[in-house]
């Protein structure tokens, strides 16, 4: 059930500059799915829309969430001055998550590109404890690998791409990919919607299916505001104009359903 | 403690709405309060066919409130009617539609659409800033609103409220018009036009350049046309812009308004319709008030 709860902040670190990394004590993390995010509000009163924020990673006994982003405006840059022990507001579950059962006997290719990297860490996990192999495809900015180690636990082969060539192959995830060493018969993708866009191609080209997790300016978070659509090819279901919400009927999307 | 209030004939259990276009239809908030504690639902606006709104981005946050660019996508009347009114007939509470169109053929088509349905009272949106054709222009010159509201009163077999933007000169003469028009109430304020300009881009935040500005920031603004209207007008005034608290309704209330909607506040906490209501209730018990009509317009 969605709410709108007070969760406890158990530890908040810097992973890189600019990446913090936040794990809190939330009941929403017994509902939580790899995909799936959460809304966490600002406390100063001028900055009133939350942020949405996709859940990277859950505690084995389910009792807590761990929320890695950018602190790139001041709201996310106020949240990362919170310390541990303070409460924050959070509103939740929101967005469908990954269908895992599609995955299943799957050879699964995990992409995710800068920030986009974190909700796949959660999907990772997931499909290793349900016996799905995975090979993963990070895409930085540079030599920052932020939570490569944790996908090192959890995928058969981490691949990196860095935009500056200082690791793996120089490019983006989408170069990586080209380099053509990893098999697979399913893409599922984070990151920056030039990055998704190729991603889709890639998929149409390879025959292959790809989920793929979008982004949009929100402020219900519900769908209520009809803030954060996306376009689709068919009518959408809320609306039936092919303008479908990316808080509640995504925000991870078949690629081949969505017109982007 | 008597907290009902009336409007045309409808009765509300308490004056705390939900503002159109930031609560659904219900559907998507009824999990996270109680539909049943609010006086009424204000409906998201709906045309007599799907309306596609605009492109993305559609919202931005601007300093104690937001600006949003929607366009009205809406699934139009008869989607409205299968779906969200048989999904509101579970609920014990009055449904006010809001009701969209490009021009007054289109208005009255969905209100007569409507007219067997089971709807309180039609809202009728004639101050949206973000669509291009038709909306706004309805509400911004005095003659064209008096007629737009005459020729919708004459098919409505329910009462009609007009929702008058604030993107006016005289919001007092606007109301005016409505009453002369024969408009049953009217709710104000619809969103202020604002805009906002990333830097780093140097470009607009939203696609559609400027959005309707809404959110606590705007509750001076809304609380002063409020008043004026209240002053002016015989029918009753729905207020609404910025209301976050039982405080903030009581303000509106005091200042003339019969009810008050709940908007942006809803996104921030979807509990802020029933803390409204919790805190009117309480301002009443602890200034011994036993009838909220002894607060509607008390300060003038």
């Amino acid at each position: 059930m969605k709410r709108k709860e007070k969760a406890e902040i158990l530890s908040q670190e810097e992973l890189a500059p600019g990446i913090w990394s936040l794990w809190l004590k939330s009941s929403m993390a017994a509902e939580a799915r790899p995909g799936q995010f959460v809304g966490v509000y600002p406390k100063d009163g001028s900055r009133l829309l939350m942020r949405p924020i996709s859940i990277c990673d859950v505690d084995e006994e389910k009792t807590a969430l761990r929320l890695v982003y950018r602190a790139g405006g001041n709201g996310t840059k106020e949240i990362s001055s919170y310390k541990k022990g303070e409460k924050v507001d959070l509103l939740g579950v929101l967005g469908n998550g990954y269908d895992l059962s599609k995955m299943q006997g799957r050879k699964v290719i995990l992409l995710g590109g800068g920030i986009g990297i974190p909700p796949m860490l959660y999907l990772a996990k997931e499909l290793e404890y349900s016996g799905v192999h995975t090979n993963t495809v990070l895409g930085y900015a540079n030599a920052d690998l932020f939570l490569k180690a944790d996908f090192d636990k959890v995928s058969d082969f981490v691949y990196v791409a860095t935009m500056d060539g200082s690791v793996g192959t120089k490019g983006t995830v989408i170069d990586a990919l080209n380099d053509g060493f990893i098999m697979a018969d399913m893409l599922c993708a984070c990151g920056p919607m030039p990055m998704l866009r190729a991603v889709k191609q890639y998929a149409q080209e390879q025959g292959m299916r790809a989920y793929i997790s979008l982004e949009e300016r929100m402020a219900c978070g519900v769908g209520a505001c009809l803030g954060c659509v996306t376009k689709t090819k068919e009518p959408d279901e809320h609306t039936h104009v092919n303008n479908t919400r990316i808080c509640v009927e995504g925000p991870v999307f078949d690629a081949s359903v969505v017109d982007i | 403690m008597n907290t009902k209030v009336s409007i045309a004939g409808v009765k509300l259990k308490n004056p705390v709405m939900t503002a159109s276009g930031t609560f659904g239809s219900g559907m998507e908030y009824a999990e996270m309060t109680d539909l049943n504690r609010l006086g009424a639902i204000v409906t998201k606006g709906v045309a007599d066919k799907p309306w596609p709104g605009n492109p993305t981005p559609r919202v931005a946050e601007v300093y104690g409130g937001m600006l949003n660019a929607i366009g009205l996508q809406n699934p139009g009347v008869d989607v409205f009617i299968e779906r969200d009114l048989a999904f509101l007939k579970d609920y014990d509470v009055p449904v006010i539609v809001n009701v969209c169109g490009h021009t007054v053929e289109e208005y009255c088509a969905v209100v007569e659409r409507l007219n067997d349905a089971p709807v309180a009272m039609y809202e009728i949106n004639v101050s949206c800033p973000n669509v291009k054709q038709g909306a706004l222009a309805f509400g911004q010159d005095a003659k064209v609103l008096e007629e737009t509201t005459k020729a919708i009163r004459a098919v409505a077999k329910k009462p009609v409220i007009m929702k008058l933007s604030p993107n006016v000169t005289s919001i007092k003469d606007m109301a005016l018009a409505a009453e002369a028009g024969g408009a049953d109430a009217v709710s104000l304020i619809n969103t202020l036009i604002g805009m906002k300009i990333d830097i780093e881009k140097q470009t607009f935040v939203l696609a559609n350049k400027t959005g309707g500005f809404s959110g606590p920031a705007v509750k001076p603004v809304a609380l002063r046309m409020v008043y004026d209207v209240a002053q002016a007008v015989q029918i009753p005034v729905i207020g609404m812009g910025g209301i976050a608290s039982g405080e903030d309704a009581i303000e509106f209330l005091l200042a003339g308004a019969t009810a008050v909607s709940v908007g942006t506040m809803n996104f921030i906490d979807p509990q802020t319709t029933a803390k409204v209501t919790d805190g009117i209730e309480a301002y009443m018990k602890r200034h011994k008030v036993s009838d909220i009509k002894e607060l509607i317009g008390a300060v003038h």
